[in-house]
């Protein structure tokens, strides 16, 4: 009996580890791998057992500066698109009553993402240059005399073009749990007098825990794992942890560009850790 | 390195003018069977082993930046010798990490000077027998011993002719002076300098240090590719005193420090309005009115000027040991895999690019032919006055696909051809403190 339980069980979990094992866990093996070796400078990799790579990336301030700049990019991204993806997914939930128009809007916002991730970014750059749209209409409108340099190739950019493309990751979990949220509670709070702050900060929000956990999880990992949008929005103007370990692999430096992968990898594990800390998203989905 | 350069021909003249593709591309069709014509007979005259029937179930597979590796190029070579070639675009970044990690998955391999001596290092690439090479001797002496004009060419950074042979076909280290035995073939080239907007920056640009006058704080841009940028930057630094390298494409790590230091600093006070990595990039920002100069490739100048504005390349000859161009080049590898008849095939392509179509058409967006002989009979007398000579057009002239570029009376920015390469004072390269350099690059992106 329970031999036949732990079957089932391993065969639950097999898709799983099918997509896992062959395209997570082997190349991570691999990457581990390396990160240990040697660079011979042209290329090659010195089978041997080093920690200079580690030490090399633990030793310098420019580790730190990376890290900060892309948790800076992180932060803000998540707080935007929170916000954003909770207020959109909240109308969608609460206010509007025909379930089939919810479902209708739902796929509308979902319609922006037909296009690439580099289209979406790059159409802002035409809207916030020196002699962008935005800029134009300011100066006409005689806001401003100058143009706003701030509003391209700066973090400015960089943000807007990450809420842009991430806030959809937000929306889609937070609604999913917003949308089993019993009506009947709601008028239960009502009847029974809370205010609609009370019903949000009481009822809505922590119910919605596992969506805005969820949310957080795609949009940290992705910003994290991510150096294009920084690459062009910030006109180069910044760097990232990515970015600087996609140099590294430019000039064949796999074992440092290795070491730097790694410690990102468990950077995220740490961070996601913590999210996942915060709220228990087994026991809420399954709810 | 010219890392992204790629996207730059198909993807601009794709995305500017769609709706005359197709007329362009039978227009093309028609300009290269009359070439093919000319020449086919020529290009297998010199492999009589070859049997046309036992060739055309060859592929070969060329793979590299988008603006040595063009499809059109490949095209017509495919027409003219009668076997299949697939031309690959990838970033110089990822064409390096292929050419090493997956050899067999490539047979022409396009390099740089540098690219060759890694791919030697590593073994991938077998050397190329100079002796099947029929237009050998016709190869500027840049590439073949050095030299040009009785003038001894720069060797800062990796140049062409450093990186050219080895001593037998199996070796993995380069050797100095000539040999039977060549690592790659030069196929096309060019000297890089600055760009910038006539009109707005008010007097005319022929020194590196212009692109750090403080007028243009808040306007001016820079390459960011880690190991081409730096060399621009030294030319900046070197052309306003500030330093003197003993080898700009080999830099110390004092020298390093200093250049990286130097350049945080011009950061700080907000000189650089952007960096740039693509051709795409650097033309966008300088016609979107974000920059009014930069360091900047050719025909991105030539690109801007399509869309009518004025955009000049600033002509930088050396001078008192100071300015001049940084020169790339590119050419042909053949990797260690190839053997039989599709090595035959790969020397027949070989011998093709010399033969002189291929010459011609890079010539006609600013770039050269190692073997201008062979270019000069494809290309029209107002081309050749225009693009070598630099005389004034005494015709429009139109770019490789057939959109008129030039107004009749224009000169080329930076003159003649000869000016120009003999002005070259450094080439791209990969420095020996690369990891170092490209650390420290990175304390400029964050700053």
């Amino acid at each position: 009996m329970t031999l036949r339980r732990h079957l089932t069980s391993w065969l639950f979990l097999s898709p799983l580890l099918v997509v896992l094992i062959p395209f997570f866990v082997l190349p991570f093996i691999v990457v581990l791998t390396a990160s240990f070796f040697d660079s011979d400078g042209f290329g090659g990799l010195l089978p041997t057992f080093t920690l200079v790579n580690y030490a090399n990336l633990f030793t310098s301030s420019l580790t730190l500066n990376l890290y900060l700049a892309t948790l800076k990019f992180t932060v803000l991204t998540w707080f935007f698109s929170l916000i954003l993806g909770f207020l959109v997914a909240y109308f969608l939930a609460f206010h509007v009553r025909n379930p089939l128009l919810g479902i209708g809007l739902f796929l509308l916002c979902t319609v922006p993402f037909w296009t690439s991730n580099i289209i979406r970014m790059i159409s802002w750059i035409p809207l916030l240059g020196k002699e962008g749209l935005i800029n134009m209409a300011l100066l006409k409108l005689g806001l401003i005399h100058e143009p706003l340099e701030i509003l391209l190739f700066s973090s400015v950019a960089v943000v807007i073009a990450y809420v842009h493309q991430l806030t959809i990751f937000m929306i889609v979990p937070i609604f999913n749990s917003m949308a089993r949220i019993d009506k009947r509670v709601v008028e239960a709070a009502l009847d029974a007098g809370a205010s609609r702050l009370d019903i949000m900060r009481l009822i809505v929000i922590p119910m919605s825990k596992s969506g805005i956990a969820l949310g957080s999880i795609f949009v940290v990992s992705i910003v994290m794992g991510d150096f294009f949008v920084v690459k062009v929005m910030s006109g180069g103007g910044s760097a990232s942890v990515v970015g600087a370990f996609y140099e590294d692999i430019s000039v064949l430096q796999y074992p440092s560009a290795a070491a730097s992968a790694v410690v990102l990898t468990v950077a995220l594990m740490v961070l996601i850790g913590l999210i996942l800390r915060t709220v228990d998203i087994r026991r809420e989905i399954t709810r | 390195m010219a890392s992204f350069r790629d996207d730059s021909k198909n993807s601009t003249r794709g995305s500017k003018k769609k709706e005359t593709a197709i007329s362009r591309r039978s227009l093309l069709k028609g300009a290269g069977a009359a070439a093919g014509a000319v020449i086919g007979s020529g290009a297998i005259k010199g492999f009589p082993t070859i049997w046309a029937q036992e060739i055309k179930d060859i592929e070969l597979r060329h793979v590299g930046v988008s603006y040595s590796v063009v499809k059109a190029i490949g095209d017509q070579a495919a027409k003219d010798l009668g076997f299949k070639v697939t031309m690959q675009n990838l970033d110089t970044s990822a064409a390096i990490n292929r050419f090493i990690t997956q050899p067999n998955s490539v047979d022409i391999a396009d390099l740089e000077g540098w690219q060759a001596k890694l791919a030697t290092k590593r073994g991938v690439i077998q050397g190329i027998d100079i002796s099947k090479i029929k237009e050998f001797d016709n190869i500027l002496p840049i590439f073949t011993k050095g030299e040009i004009d009785g003038e001894v060419v720069s060797r800062q950074g990796i140049s062409p002719y450093e990186a050219m042979y080895i001593e037998k076909p199996d070796s993995t280290e380069l050797h100095e002076g000539v040999t039977d035995w060549a690592t790659f073939l030069p196929q096309v080239y060019n000297a890089d300098s600055i760009g910038y907007r006539p009109d707005l920056v008010g007097y005319e640009v022929t020194e590196w240090k212009h692109l750090i006058d403080p007028k243009f704080k808040g306007k001016a841009a820079i390459l960011d590719v880690p190991a081409i940028g730096i060399m621009d930057a030294a030319l900046c630094f070197e052309s306003a005193g500030l330093i003197t390298y003993g080898n700009k494409g080999n830099m110390t790590k004092e020298e390093i420090d200093f250049t990286v230091n130097k350049l945080i600093e011009l950061k700080k006070e907000g000189h650089f309005r952007a960096t740039w990595t693509t051709f795409d990039q650097s033309v966008q920002l300088m016609a979107a009115g974000e920059v009014v100069i930069q360091s900047m490739w050719s025909p991105a100048v030539a690109a801007v000027r399509v869309k009518g504005i004025p955009c000049t390349y600033a002509p930088v000859n050396k001078k008192n040991g100071k300015e001049g161009y940084r020169g790339w080049c590119n050419g042909m590898g053949l990797m260690k895999h190839l053997e039989g008849k599709k090595l035959d095939a790969a020397y027949e392509y070989l011998n093709w690019y010399y033969s002189g179509w291929q010459g011609a058409f890079v010539g006609r967006y600013g770039y050269y032919s190692p073997v201008p002989s062979t270019a000069k009979p494809f290309m029209t007398q107002a081309e050749w006055d225009f693009w070598y000579d630099g005389k004034p057009a005494p015709d429009t002239i139109n770019d490789p696909y057939g959109v008129p570029m030039e107004k009749p009376g224009t000169v080329r920015d930076g003159g003649s051809f000869l000016e120009r390469v003999k002005n070259i004072s450094c080439w791209n390269t990969l420095m020996d403190e690369a990891a170092y350099m490209n650390k420290r690059w990175n304390d400029f992106k964050v700053a």
